[in-house]
């Protein structure tokens, strides 16, 4: 199947959703709004995007505490996420996850994870279900270069490879985990190569690539699809900010943005003739317009009360 | 009624819910053709096939978090670990994600999830793979702690929960597998945070855990001869943990020993005690006195052994202490 005309516009629409949802979600953190931490996706918003573009609405993705691009780009609710961001009763995980475990299952958005690789082998699971179950079903989980030195990650790669399950391992290689430079701590110089060692394809792709990233999932995911097991994809980016809005450490900050996705996106789009300057301005405008509508609604919900402290443990 | 192993006893209720439903999985290390280390998935493979018992490479972590994305995805599992101590292999799973899902995620996901952990202690096995580790468990919020002291219980206990839709580590007495109870034909099975007591009396009361209730029983045993009329409660659950019927013996007798095979300091013992001083200070005559291991790593000599674990005199000196 290709990539149809109103996907592509689906993508710039998500793109900039993500962006000012990042924004605010930095602002509102400034203004001592909510606590605890946010770990912005900007700069990476590609890779969500493209990846999520590719899949069913009927897939499953699991994300990282880097998790709200994954979340918008699976169709996330915006006010839900905002909300589950300031920790409001209206949240989508009820203000109980926060920033770091936003979830939505209705949009097979399984949910984020704050252990870093935690929830690889939990994807594997999923994938092994969806096996079991002849859903056709696939289940790609995010994770970052960091992710990939844990042990679980290697477990869960042998597991799913041999089982040959319907699952995507979506390395989201932003360069840094917090202030270590992936080549300071990882002993091959692409991620993908991890894959050979365990029988599977790995593939490095450019992750602010839309298009790169989109046809690399399609053709994985198709052959997940068709039983012959996953695919580890590396998509390369540039965490622009710091880890997280409350990390330390001296970054490149401004001159990385010359490798932003958005205006790559935008170009792709004008070149394409898919769309003109005006409409990109109009659903800019609207996807600013949608995110600060998120914002109001979140500000005025109510916190949980007392007794939600009690509740969702067990079922 | 026929007389049926502790091992047995588990197979059976494992069995009969695999049969029940048929989303149930078992996922491990040898538990396949096999039929697991120590003969507890025996047959378990020939009838429900490889998909359902699936033999696992060895890495604790992935078994386990493996279990809990089946277990979201609306197939209960089981997951054996071969011996307790492998645990810490799998601690993110077991406590940082299976018990953590559902509130985080505000309610949008239910973990049935059983993961059997054998506990090998008084076998022989030195330092790693002879440890108690209950207590570590219950310090978790949304964890199920399961662990019973004969084969009727462990039946009734496992059916319970692969039926939980929420995690529970199962923790077995390797040393009782070969301990044979009657078992009934009929389906039976057994509710979670219910104590039971093992033995009446009126003098002391034991609450002991795991393989130290048969110990229990034989010190009451021994003790009634002195005239000393000894109460024994197996909580059966540590978590939930059926207070009430213990603080109700101890309202009774006054004095309360808690015997458990893990170490003595942060044990469970140790929560009780305190739980039951804070209900029951009143009807104490004197502190709680835990039997338990010394602080120190097992020794694999049998000397060492057994002088590290408790066992029966320890009981009963525990329960002569009260004396006056």
């Amino acid at each position: 199947m290709t990539l149809s005309t109103a996907q592509q516009i689906e993508a710039l629409r998500r793109m900039y959703l993500i962006r000012f949802f990042e924004d605010a979600a930095i602002r509102l953190y400034g203004e001592g709004l909510y606590r605890g931490s946010t770990h912005p996706y900007i700069g990476q918003e590609a890779t969500a995007i493209g990846v999520c573009t590719a899949l069913e609405a009927h897939d499953q993705i699991l994300a990282t505490y880097r998790g709200h691009g994954a979340a918008i780009a699976k169709g996330g609710d915006l006010k839900g996420m905002m909300a589950e961001l300031l920790g409001k009763a209206t949240g989508v995980c009820k203000g109980k996850g926060g920033s770091m475990h936003f979830a939505q299952n209705n949009v097979g958005f399984v949910g984020s994870n704050a252990i870093v690789a935690g929830h690889i082998g939990i994807a594997g699971g999923i994938a092994l279900a969806h096996k079991l179950d002849k859903s056709g079903k696939v289940v790609a989980v995010f994770f970052g270069d960091g992710a990939s030195c844990e042990g679980v990650f290697y477990e869960a790669l042998n597991m799913a490879t041999l089982w040959k399950l319907p699952m995507l391992f979506v390395c989201e290689n932003n360069e840094y985990a917090i202030s270590t430079h992936y080549t300071e701590s990882i002993s091959v110089p692409f991620i993908a190569q991890r894959a050979h060692g365990f029988g599977l394809p790995g593939v490095t792709i450019d992750g602010r690539d839309f298009y790169a990233v989109y046809n690399t999932t399609r053709e994985a995911a198709d052959r997940a699809r068709r039983g012959d097991g996953p695919t580890l994809i590396e998509a390369k980016s540039v965490r622009w900010m710091r880890h997280s809005a409350v990390a330390a450490g001296a970054e490149k900050g401004e001159r990385w943005k010359d490798t932003d996705p958005l205006p790559r996106l935008k170009q792709e789009l004008l070149t394409r003739g898919i769309l003109y300057e005006d409409d990109i301005l109009e659903i800019e405008r609207a996807a600013l317009h949608e995110i600060r509508d998120a914002a109001d609604y979140a500000i005025a919900s109510e916190y949980p009360v007392a007794a939600d402290l009690f509740t969702d443990i067990f079922t | 009624m026929q007389e049926y192993s502790y091992a047995q006893a588990l197979n059976q209720g494992i069995c009969e819910e695999m049969r029940r439903d048929e989303k149930v999985m078992v996922l491990g290390e040898d538990v396949g053709k096999y039929g697991g280390v120590f003969g507890v998935t025996r047959g378990l493979y020939d009838e429900f096939g490889g998909d359902r018992v699936r033999d696992c490479p060895l890495n604790e972590a992935a078994i386990v978090s493996f279990g809990i994305g089946l277990a979201i995805a609306g197939r209960p599992t089981i997951c054996e670990l071969e011996f307790m101590d492998f645990l810490t292999w799998a601690m993110d799973p077991v406590t940082n994600q299976a018990p953590k899902l559902r509130y985080f995620w505000g309610g949008q996901v239910s973990v049935p999830l059983v993961v059997r952990a054998p506990v090998a202690a008084t076998l022989g096995f030195g330092s790693q793979h002879s440890q108690s580790l209950e207590a570590w468990l219950i310090h978790v919020p949304g964890l199920r702690v399961a662990m019973p002291s004969n084969g009727f219980d462990a039946k009734g206990l496992i059916k319970t929960a692969i039926r939980d839709p929420n995690p529970v580590v199962f923790i077995e007495s390797i040393s009782l597998y070969s301990n044979k109870t009657p078992i009934p034909d009929a389906e039976y099975l057994i509710p979670f945070g219910k104590a039971e007591i093992k033995r009446q009396g009126d003098d002391v009361t034991i609450v002991a855990l795991g393989a130290m209730v048969p110990k229990a029983i034989l010190a009451a045993e021994a003790l009634s001869n002195d005239g000393l009329s000894v109460e024994v409660i197996d909580p059966r659950t540590l978590a939930p943990l059926d207070i009430n019927t213990i603080v109700e013996s101890v309202r009774k007798t006054g004095r309360l020993v808690i015997a458990h095979l893990a170490h003595k300091t942060g044990g469970v013992g140790a929560e009780i005690a305190q739980q039951v001083t804070e209900l029951a200070f009143d009807s104490l005559d004197g502190p709680v006195v835990r039997v338990a291991s010394a602080d120190v790593p097992v020794g694999a000599s049998q000397f060492l052994e057994k002088m590290l674990f408790p066992d029966v005199p320890e009981i009963i000196k525990a329960c002569r202490s009260f004396r006056r």
